[in-house]
């Protein structure tokens, strides 16, 4: 048993965690940070990385399998895959920003615990780990222990129901797979193990999928997702699973394996949270501006605090408790955060949608009418900039479109320095890129489009 | 639906036109039937406009300190049948070249379905705001960093000009509004000049003030006179009835047996017990003693007035200066409790001081402030007594009042006091 006395003890290595304790260290805080897995949480591990890893090799796949029968003039012989390999590189990819966020860790100073943390009270936390147990006596703590995949009471994970982690650790491609959940996690590893030749089923409880964005916004992918031979079923609830059959209330589905993404859930319980009697807002701990919770001293960032649950909010999280903590002024204020679905083609939504703004100024602008877009042999989708109609202060932005994920920094940056209408058109957007459509939208906004 | 236009009501005392002091609704909000919707300030008092109809708040006739006609359209309601009017024109008085507020509507949207146009007073139509415009209750446009060095310096943004598209604000704007003494760089426990000024505006019951004592200093030559009273028979007798009606009667302070040798003191003297009609040149002396009491409020000073003091005992006196206090306090005083004085006491209680130097409550000619009661030593031609002291200072109308006169009623006042058998004596 080891006593640790420190400033700050961040509970949770995930993205949130590690930016916290990373900043806090470079802020010249005695940090701790304490995670049973390696550094990175879900995100690295099996999340973000590893999904975008395998999308990347089924699109490479997609495009190779696709391509003799494409308008390039390419030919190709028959491709093949070997799932097994693929997992190994994209576990490499894993492996190495394991390793570079302990390096970074390590560099700020940070100490590094691997064991799983439980709250004794509000400031001293035991930590088991594989060698030796430590009592940890902090100042400050930040948890930050993420969340879990949902699992449903009949479907439950284990060989052949998936959660998303599991998918992302498959070996061989399933010949059939059904995916519980039209969200952009069931969606995004759908969509992909269509491309590497599964027979895709997505069930889905409500009328649409990704809900979440207004139809305009999903009716691409929709459509898409057709193109890739995937069938979806809405208004559909899944039952249970025997003998390679999902039962529906609207019928069975053959599935070697079935992919459950209904949603995820705060881990708090193994962690003792509960002891501590936190404010609560529903499943997610309560927090205010500044990411405090009801407890003195202790705070709460990333997935544990409620949607939206995504890596760069955390982040964000992590970095101004960080400072915080050291001092200084900061709270949450934030205009925006951007949203990304990884499907085919993609979705980025940043600030409001138009239905979410009373007197919304909205323009449009169609890849279709996009050079690069044509380029790319993929015209479907468009960028749309929502603004305030009294004053054209850019209030939201959105796009549908293949790669448009990349455009989801001018987007967030715009609505972030307060850009308007006028703002955005008088911007150079280079040519020939998917980026002129921005500028576009915005230009059509104020009746000045060029390129329609 | 139908819209329903209630109108400034006449709120007395042949005033023409009364000062917006405070709406009770905002645009939006559903009222029922004798809601209050306003209140108005008179010369005298605020008063409180209700409504005679249930409806919607679809319009707001005017913001705090706007001076509002007798008859003019206060607010409209949207509510269920045809109602009583056609709903105002948002054009601003600013835009309009003519008096337009009879005029149906021109938007066809309702002001109040939009929610950031959520305000006190109507709005030129989006489209015609200019760039700078703020939008109501949406943060203020700036670059993050901006923001952030507006939080280091403790700068709320919302109070920040900004000049750029759509009221965005610079760097340049922050620093102009440091610059200009809107905020100040707050260094944890350092001492640091504080350039800061807040504009308050002078409306409703003070603004009335104001104007009130300007009106008195300006046109009143005061003569103030000062002397020191021994209370100390004063409040033992006070102590003792007290004491011996504890709970029957109404508890006694100093003021109803001051207001007692007031109505002695004038009655050889009823030329301060008067009003100066400087205009007319008359001054009516008056047999009635109406005095007035100073009485502090969250709004500000009002002075209430006892009618006909002079015919009625300490305790119904006591009795009457505790009720239009309380009247004064809550805000529920009556116009013709404030009107009508012809002597004034002003006291401030514990807080009195030494000596003050009271403001006639024109056109009256006479008033009597109460200083701090202390116990100090006086010498009674042996040794040093403890006696219980108070000042009093009594300020006169020197163009009909002559210092002498003055002198005169002041130690008429501290006789009675000193002696205050001589109070029920001499009645």
């Amino acid at each position: 048993m080891a006593d640790i006395k420190t400033k700050l003890l961040v509970i949770g290595a995930g993205p949130g965690g590690y930016v916290c304790a990373i900043r806090a260290g470079q802020l010249g805080v005695d940090t701790v940070i304490v995670d049973p897995q390696a550094h990175g949480g879900t995100c690295l591990n099996v999340g973000c990385i590893p999904s975008k890893a395998l999308i990347h090799a089924a699109d490479e796949f997609y495009r190779m399998t696709h391509a003799s029968s494409g308008p390039l003039g390419i030919s190709l012989g028959r491709p093949e895959i070997d799932l097994g390999k693929t997992v190994a590189w994209k576990d490499g990819i894993v492996e190495r920003l394991n390793n570079g966020v302990a390096g970074l860790l390590k560099k700020a100073k940070v100490r590094s615990i691997r064991g799983s943390a439980h709250f004794v009270d509000g400031k001293t936390v035991t930590v088991s780990g594989d060698d030796e147990e430590h009592t940890i006596r902090a100042e400050n703590i930040v948890i930050a222990t993420g969340s879990s995949p949902i699992e449903l009471p009949f479907l439950p994970f284990g060989k052949t129901i998936l959660s998303s982690t599991d998918a992302l650790s498959l070996s061989e491609v399933p010949k059939a797979l059904a995916v519980v959940g039209g969200g952009y996690i069931g969606l995004e590893i759908g969509s992909a193990f269509a491309k590497l030749g599964s027979q895709v089923t997505v069930v889905e409880a409500a009328d649409r999928i990704l809900p979440l964005y207004d139809s305009a916004l999903t009716k691409p992918v929709a459509k898409h997702l057709s193109t890739l031979g995937v069938s979806v079923m809405l208004n559909t609830k899944a039952e249970n699973y025997a003998d390679g059959v999902l039962h529906t209330d609207r019928g069975d589905v053959s599935a070697e394996n079935v992919l459950v993404t209904v949603g995820r859930r705060p881990n708090l319980d193994t962690v003792g949270v509960d002891e501590l009697m936190l404010s609560m807002n529903g499943p997610f701990i309560d927090v205010n501006d500044a990411c405090q919770t009801s407890m003195r001293g202790i705070y709460a960032i990333g997935d544990v605090t409620g949607e939206p649950m995504l890596a760069h909010r955390a982040m964000a999280q992590g970095e101004m408790v960080a400072e915080r903590i050291a001092g200084h002024k900061v709270s949450w204020d934030k205009r925006c955060i951007p949203a990304v679905c990884f499907t085919d083609p993609e979705i980025v939504s940043c600030g409001l949608l138009p239905h979410e703004v009373k007197d919304a100024k909205v323009g449009e602008f169609p890849f279709a009418a996009n050079g690069r877009a044509m380029t790319t042999e993929r015209e479907d989708g468009f960028v749309r900039v929502v603004a305030r109609a009294s004053d054209d202060a850019v209030v939201g932005i959105q796009a549908v479109g293949v790669g448009v994920s990349e455009l989801s920094a001018a987007f967030s940056l715009a609505i972030e320095m307060g850009a308007t209408l006028a703002d955005i058109g008088a911007t150079i957007h280079a040519h020939p890129t998917q980026s002129e459509g921005l500028q576009e939208a915005a230009l059509r906004a104020l009746g000045k489009a060029l390129h329609i | 639906m139908g819209i329903h236009t209630i109108r400034l009501p006449d709120v007395g005392e042949g005033i023409a036109e009364a000062e917006l002091v405070e709406w009770h609704v905002s645009i939006g909000d559903q009222i029922e039937e004798d809601d209050v919707v306003a209140a108005v300030m008179t010369d005298k008092a605020a008063v409180e406009v209700p409504s005679a109809v249930a409806g919607k708040v679809v319009w707001l006739g005017g913001e705090i300190g706007d001076l509002i006609a007798v008859g003019a359209k206060l607010i409209q309601l949207e509510v269920a049948g045809d109602g009583n009017d056609s709903l105002a024109d948002v054009v601003t008085a600013a835009e309009a070249t003519v008096d337009d507020a009879d005029e149906p509507a021109t938007s066809p949207t309702p002001v109040a379905e939009n929610e950031e146009a959520k305000q006190t007073a109507p709005k030129p139509v989006a489209s015609k705001r200019p760039m700078t415009t703020r939008v109501s209750g949406a943060k203020p446009l700036a670059a993050p960093s901006v923001r952030a060095r507006a939080r280091e310096e403790g700068v709320d943004l919302r109070s920040v000009p900004g000049t750029g598209p759509a009221g965005r604000i610079s760097h340049q704007d922050l620093s102009d509004f440091i610059e200009s003494g809107g905020a100040t760089p707050v260094a944890p426990g350092a001492h640091v000049k504080n350039n800061s000024v807040k504009e308050v505006k002078v409306i409703g019951m003070r603004r009335k003030i104001a104007e009130k004592m300007s009106l008195s200093k300006s046109r009143i030559p005061h003569i103030t006179i000062v002397e020191e009273i021994d209370m100390t028979e004063l409040e033992e007798l006070r102590l003792a009835l007290n004491k011996k009606h504890a709970g029957a009667r109404p508890k006694l302070t100093l003021l109803p047996f001051l207001m007692r040798a007031i109505v002695e003191a004038v009655r050889e003297q009823p030329e301060l017990n008067a009003r100066f009609d400087d205009d007319a040149g008359v001054i009516h002396q008056y047999g009635a003693v109406n005095i007035g009491i100073a009485t502090q409020t969250d709004n500000g000073l009002n002075v209430t007035v006892v009618q006909h003091a002079e015919a009625a005992n300490l305790w119904q006196n006591a009795q009457r200066v505790s009720d239009l206090a309380d009247a004064a306090r809550a805000g529920t005083i009556r116009l013709e409790d404030l009107t009508g004085g012809t002597i004034t006491i002003t006291s401030l209680g514990a807080m009195g001081a030494i000596a003050t130097t009271p403001i006639i409550n024109h056109p009256e000619v006479a008033i009597v402030g109460v200083n701090k009661m202390q116990i100090r030593p006086m010498w009674d031609g042996q040794q040093f007594q403890p006696c219980k002291m108070m000042n009093i200072s009594c300020s006169f109308d020197h163009r009909v009042i002559d210092g002498w006169d003055a002198a005169v009623f002041v130690q008429k006042l501290k006789t009675l006091l000193e002696s205050p058998a001589m109070l029920f004596v001499e009645s």
